[in-house]
């Protein structure tokens, strides 16, 4: 994973609650069996006009430029402002990867729901949670004339406006640690597999019609 | 004075990992094609294993198509969907994992047939790439779901690496009336607490109305606890749940079951368990729900009417509540009973076991489908729910009032595989998610009990089902 430590970018403003994982990346696109290539469908429902469909690329398309991450002033967006309980719904982690290919490297809302904030921080995405009066005056600035930009600063906790004004923000200190050094979270949990053996086998004698497990296929490796 | 979610937490726990992470042992993590393929594509590039593959079980539901089961991989019409069904056979193969493949009857949706083959045990932790994992919980065991990242993390190291949520109770006092069911519970309470309610906690059901419900009822209840946020959801250990387990091929026998029960009757919160939140509802005083817009939280009783965004709370709710109720094409204070109907989805991990099968079936039966319904769906949620409701004559009663009666899988709730709705069209699902899209482009998702789908495919409309038995 690419290490975070301090990234500028526009903000485009995504102004509805609850924006679920099925909007974030629609189903149809989850039928891949890689982690690239979702992010010319990303909001594929809101983006185009059209049903979309993998193999479609995006200039077959019909472009709904209603829709705001459509319009010419957040083509070069890198921050998503969006509104309380952003990514509920399904824990496709798609979807992130779906808002990183597109160009996104944060999103900045009151409230995350919690397997999609997970899901973030595996794959280098920032999610920054800040009061709900706070992202609404990022709101006004982002719809405003000459929008904004905003640089963030994971290692101070810090985003800087471009007015000299700052807003602190926190986010989990392992989850900071690991963007920040680009840490593999599974080398990280092996570093201690002598630990997790040791109690797998005294979990074992303790609730023992678990050891046996569900069984393997029939074709079973040695 | 631990509470359920206290217990097993403790039970799994390994220790903190450096970073502050706690590394909690994981029991049984359940596969699907559609979040396993990356992982153990990650698995393959770093060239690592799995640390216990007899802790992993696998079969594909996501996008397998309902019709031409017989052809099984064969069967599957779009190459793309067919590729991923044939990833997890071979990373099954490859790595010794068990699988209910698509010709063998006991393949299902994830979330059924794990509690159907007993591999859903009380005290246990499971993951699964699927957020309805929760759905496990009905046996007091910690069910999450999870990203494709951790799916890849448990396969390589047994464990999860999280902090501990905190502690939610809801209390469901009073017995559900007759017509009334889990699914109305559920959706009744994200209603009330809207579907971040529960976010950053474990709930635990709790109140005569959860002692009362069946497993099935359970299942349905702590299936939906995702849609109000939770990260899991629980209900203690009683007889009900031992009386389902025993004699499940994967449960424990003999002296293992002996001693397996020594230790989950101990799975219950203690008396004085202390709850960081609590939230509670009298279900004797519900009615039917259902729900009108494009978020499980946008929800009427079947006698109301939709809001009116000028009453909304805030500007961001009006929006919203407008949005929603462009989206489906419905008007501020239109009755719930007005609401047409194009298609029926009885299926689901929510609804799909024989229990919601039995009870859609006694409304329909010796009754037909309305003439303005286009397409009547029934999809069990796996292979054995299929057997037993053909042996009980549920089959014939479906088919004869004009149900299309199909192969198990996820189907029309998410609509990968062929069956969807096609834009505009309204559809009374026993699924979990309303969202736009979710049941095809354009489409409007009406969620609903097993008895309130049987009862609007009837009428070609939403009809108290109260009145119906």
């Amino acid at each position: 994973m690419k290490a975070f430590r301090r990234e500028t970018g526009l903000a485009a403003p995504l102004d509805r609650a609850n924006v679920d994982t099925d909007q974030i990346i629609p189903k149809q696109f989850l039928k891949s069996i890689k982690r690239t290539g979702f992010g010319d469908n990303l909001f594929d429902a809101w983006r185009f006009l059209d049903e979309g469909d993998i193999g479609l690329t995006p200039n077959e398309r019909r472009l709904n430029h209603r829709f705001v991450l459509n319009q010419p002033r957040y083509q070069e967006a890198g921050v998503l402002l969006a509104r309380r309980n952003f990514g509920c719904g399904s824990s496709r982690e798609h979807a992130v990867w779906a808002l990183l290919e597109y160009g996104f490297f944060a999103v900045v809302a009151p409230s995350f729901a919690d397997i999609f904030f997970e899901n973030c921080f595996k794959n280098g995405l920032l999610p920054i949670r800040l009061d709900e009066a706070l992202v609404d005056d990022l709101f006004g600035r982002a719809q405003g004339d000459g929008g904004l930009e905003l640089t963030i600063d994971l290692e101070a906790q810090r985003i800087e406006l471009p007015d000299g004004g700052e807003l602190a923000f926190e986010v989990p200190s392992s989850a900071r640690r690991k963007l920040l050094d680009g840490l593999d979270d599974i080398g990280l949990t092996l570093a201690q597999a002598d630990r997790i053996r040791a109690f797998e086998t005294s979990y074992h004698q303790r609730r023992p019609w678990l050891k046996r497990g569900v069984g393997a296929s029939e074709a079973a490796a040695p | 004075m631990p509470t359920l979610y206290d217990k097993i937490w403790a039970d799994h726990l390994i220790g903190e990992r450096e970073d502050g992470q706690s590394l909690l042992y994981i029991d049984l993590q359940l596969l699907h094609e559609v979040t396993s393929p990356q992982a153990f594509a990650g698995l393959a590039q770093a060239g690592r294993m799995l640390w216990r593959r007899q802790a992993n079980l696998a079969t594909p539901d996501h996008n397998v198509p309902t019709e031409n089961r017989a052809a099984g991989i064969d069967g599957i019409a779009d190459s793309v969907a067919r590729e991923q069904v044939v990833a997890l056979d071979d990373n099954c193969r490859q790595h010794g994992v068990r699988q209910f493949d698509m010709l063998d009857p006991r393949q299902g949706i994830v979330h059924v047939m794990g509690p159907e083959q007993g591999a859903t045990l009380p005290g246990m932790t499971i993951v699964c790439g699927d957020s309805h994992t929760s759905t496990h919980g009905a046996f007091g065991a910690l069910a999450q779901g999870v990203g494709t990242s951790e799916v890849e993390h448990v396969m390589a190291t047994q464990c999860l690496a999280q902090s501990k949520a905190r502690n939610m109770a809801v209390q469901i006092n009073g017995n559900l009336p007759a017509g009334v069911y889990a699914k109305d519970l559920a959706l009744a309470l994200i209603g009330r607490i809207g579907t971040a309610g529960a976010t950053g906690h474990t709930i635990e059901y709790q109140g005569e109305a959860v002692r009362a419900l069946s497993m099935e009822g359970r299942m349905t209840l702590c299936n939906l606890s995702i849609e109000a946020g939770a990260r899991a959801g629980l209900v203690a250990v009683d007889d009900t749940t031992l009386e389902y387990l025993e004699d499940r091929p994967l449960a424990p026998s003999g002296s293992e079951w002996q001693a397996a029960l020594a230790h989950w009757q101990e799975l219950v919160s203690d008396s004085d368990a202390e709850f960081d939140s609590a939230a509670s509802l009298d279900a004797a005083a519900l009615m039917p729900q259902v729900t009108w817009g494009t978020s499980p939280e946008m929800v009427a009783g079947i006698e109301e009417v939709t809001p009116n965004p000028n009453q909304a709370a805030d500007p961001t709710e009006a929006d919203g509540i407008e949005r929603a109720l462009a989206y489906m094409g419905l008007a501020a204070e239109q009755p719930i009973a007005d609401i047409r109907l194009d298609r029926i989805f009885i299926g689901s991990c929510t609804n799909a076991r024989l229990e919601d099968l039995r009870v859609a079936a006694s409304i329909v039966s010796g009754r037909r489908v309305a003439s303005n319904i286009k397409q009547a769906l029934v999809v069990p949620g796996s292979g054995l729910v299929k057997q037993a409701a053909e042996a009980e004559g549920l089959a014939d009663i479906f088919t004869a009032a004009g149900f299309e009666w199909r192969a198990p899988g996820c189907s029309m709730c998410l609509a990968m595989n062929p069956d969807k709705l096609l834009p505009g069209e309204h559809c009374a699902s026993t699924s979990n998610r309303n969202f736009e899209g979710r049941q095809g482009h354009g489409g409007r998702t009406h969620l609903v009990s097993p008895a309130m789908a049987a009862a609007a495919a009837v009428a070609g409309r939403f009809v108290d089902v109260r009145q119906w038995l």
